[in-house]
């Protein structure tokens, strides 16, 4: 394999094919339009399943019936039909469905804009269907992560009988970089002995997000809770940059993280013992490391493109009267570098406050300004 | 003198195999029964039990997986429709259909039913109508009669407020994608063999590839109209029967003169 110039959300559309992915159900929606359009003529090339749902409510559904099936199955989306798919996510959620869904964030609320954002984070690391339940959330910063982690994505929603999100953003989906697709893995065709296939020579099975005893869906939830407590315990992902003697630690996902090493990078050219912490798995959470960070840092700058979400996840795990600071940038507004580089000399002269008051103080100094 | 011959012993009425072996949990008298029997008797003739998914709604049939002896799914209120076709676009050679009541169909699942009927998505529809909400205890549902009582429209449907009875099968009708499209009743003998024939007839089409069917049912609900079982009977006949014509809306030319 080479490397090649790739389009994001070409890119994850065509590492899903390559996963072998069997039944895509998808509805147009900016900025993830080309991996429902990729998929709309590569699926039925490999006489796969795909179709374009007469809204994202439906697609979901038809996801919901095809993971049924024990086949593997995925839907993509952006924010507001990543909304409407909330039902369907719980009720996969409550069947314990492996089920991949890609959703590349933008501006909002409401219909926003188009542009790049971060600010699905609650809406998905912390459930956002109802009901008790954790899905596995993967933040790419750069097309071959995109590739990667949708890859990845696969085999860890069947490993755990989970929905699995990989959490893009616009700049992820639409930029062009190198990048390299993973070989073709063939399609499978065993069937788990759960799935529901019609009963040849079997007993008749179904699933159901029903337990009508408040009882049997206690035991139901707990089973899902410790299915969740193995994924915590095995799947964390993260990456570091500069921490061997970092003061100023850096934290950021995705598009946010990936700019934030570009200011971590000026910062030490300056002479600022600066470094960054990425998270890759955002749910679940890498807390146990934000900790251990914290005990040597001597401050944190969270920087997200929203008003602080990953920010209260950081406050929780770093358990820590440290300073955290926050800068953040919403509405589809993308940080620049060197607005990143500005807080982190800012915060190696500055005599920083733990009030915990970061994003407050961020707000008050926050100008906002044409890109 | 005639000597007493005892008579040969003959079995009339046995429980379908596709039907599972438990008491329903459906009220005295409400026609779910009759449904379910009458699918899974048709499944029965056709051989397909083992070949066959349902799709479970929300509302009083939510447990018919239950109650089926073949492979069964559960759907959100109304997308069982969008749930068959995730599970027929992958397992195309499997017989799917759903089973939905009035309120999950023609209210919360009107987009999803017509789209499946505009895509001619290879699936079976059973559409249970008694003009009322079940389960959540007789609200008024878009079958509800003009002037008909519920919990929501406890001085009766007003029209001008509250809009009109949907007739679904005359609509679903018009669509391109739909390949049989019928209304049958099962408020007496005559009329539940009618609505058995066009059960076979719906998932014939589908067996040949036809495009969607769907067979409309209408149904009764004793304890929610609050009246007893037998009066819900004639009460169907009267009122229902007016505004709910039984009749066959579109037919596939191929599947006239059917015999089975």
């Amino acid at each position: 394999m080479t490397r090649e110039l790739l389009e994001g959300n070409f890119a994850m559309a065509e590492a899903a094919v390559r996963a072998g992915v069997e039944a895509y159900f998808g509805y147009p929606i900016t900025p993830q339009t080309e991996i429902l359009e990729w998929m709309s003529h590569r699926m039925p090339e490999l006489g796969r399943a795909f179709l374009q749902a007469e809204s994202e409510v439906a697609a979901v559904n038809m996801v919901y019936g095809a993971a049924c099936t024990g086949a593997r199955v995925m839907t993509s989306s952006s924010s507001p039909g990543v909304s409407l798919m909330m039902e369907g996510l719980s009720y996969i959620a409550g069947t314990e469905l492996p089920v991949v869904m890609i959703d590349v964030m933008r501006g909002g609320p409401g219909l926003g804009n188009i542009a790049p954002a971060q600010a699905d984070y609650n809406q998905i690391v912390h459930g956002g269907g109802h009901g008790d339940y954790h899905p596995i959330v993967l933040a790419p910063a750069n097309v071959q992560e995109a590739i990667d982690l949708t890859v990845t994505a696969f085999d860890l929603a069947e490993q755990y009988r989970s929905i699995v999100v990989v959490l893009a953003d616009g700049c992820i989906g639409q930029m062009m970089e190198p990048a390299e697709l993973p070989e073709m893995r063939p399609v499978k065709t065993a069937r788990p002995n759960w799935a529901v296939t019609g009963a040849v020579g079997r007993k008749a099975r179904s699933l159901s997000s029903i337990y009508i005893k408040p009882e049997d869906e206690e035991v139901a939830n707990l089973r899902m809770l410790d299915t969740w407590f193995r994924v915590q315990e095995q799947e964390i992902r993260f990456k570091e940059y500069y921490l061997d003697d970092a003061e100023i630690v850096v934290m950021g996902f995705g598009t946010a993280g990936r700019i934030a090493l570009s200011a971590v990078r000026a910062a030490r050219a300056e002479g600022i013992k600066a470094g960054l912490f990425r998270p890759i798995t955002l749910s679940p959470f890498p807390s146990e490391r934000v900790f251990q960070i914290a005990q040597k840092a001597k401050s944190f700058l969270v920087t997200e493109m929203n008003s602080g979400m990953m920010l209260d996840d950081v406050r929780l795990a770093a358990k820590s009267r440290l300073p955290i600071e926050f800068y953040g940038r919403m509405g589809g507004m993308t940080p620049f570098p060197e607005e990143i580089l500005a807080e982190i000399r800012r915060m190696s002269t500055e005599i920083l406050s733990s009030d915990g008051n970061g994003r407050l103080r961020w707000r008050n100094r926050m100008q906002p300004s044409n890109n | 003198m005639d000597t007493l011959v005892k008579p040969e012993s003959q079995t009339v009425y046995i429980r379908p195999s596709s039907l599972t072996d438990v008491s329903m949990h459906y009220c005295p008298g409400c026609t779910h029964g009759i449904a379910h029997r009458l699918i899974a008797e048709v499944m029965d003739e056709m051989e397909i039990r083992e070949q066959t998914i349902g799709v479970a709604p929300v509302g009083c049939s939510v447990f018919a997986y239950n109650y089926f002896n073949c492979d069964f799914v559960e759907a959100a209120h109304g997308r069982a429709p969008a749930m068959a076709t995730g599970v027929k676009r992958v397992l195309p050679d499997r017989i799917v259909f759903t089973y939905q009541g009035d309120g999950d169909l023609a209210s919360i699942g009107m987009g999803e039913i017509m789209h499946a009927a505009g895509r001619g998505e290879n699936i079976s529809v059973f559409f249970l109508n008694n003009a009322i909400y079940g389960m959540t205890g007789g609200q008024m549902a878009p079958t509800t009669l003009p002037g008909q009582k519920t919990t929501s429209s406890p001085d009766g449907r007003d029209v001008e407020s509250m809009g009109f009875p949907l007739r679904m099968s005359e609509v679903i009708s018009k669509m391109e994608g739909a390949s049989y499209v019928v209304r049958r009743s099962l408020h007496d003998p005559k009329n539940i063999r009618l609505a058995k024939k066009a059960i076979r007839t719906a998932f014939e089409a589908q067996r040949r590839g036809m495009g969607f069917s769907m067979v409309e049912l209408l149904s009764t609900c004793p304890t929610n109209w609050g009246i007893t079982p037998v009066e819900s009977l004639t009460w169907l006949e009267q009122h229902m029967l007016p505004v709910y014509p039984i009749d066959d809306f579109k037919v596939h030319p191929g599947l006239v003169g059917l015999k089975f």
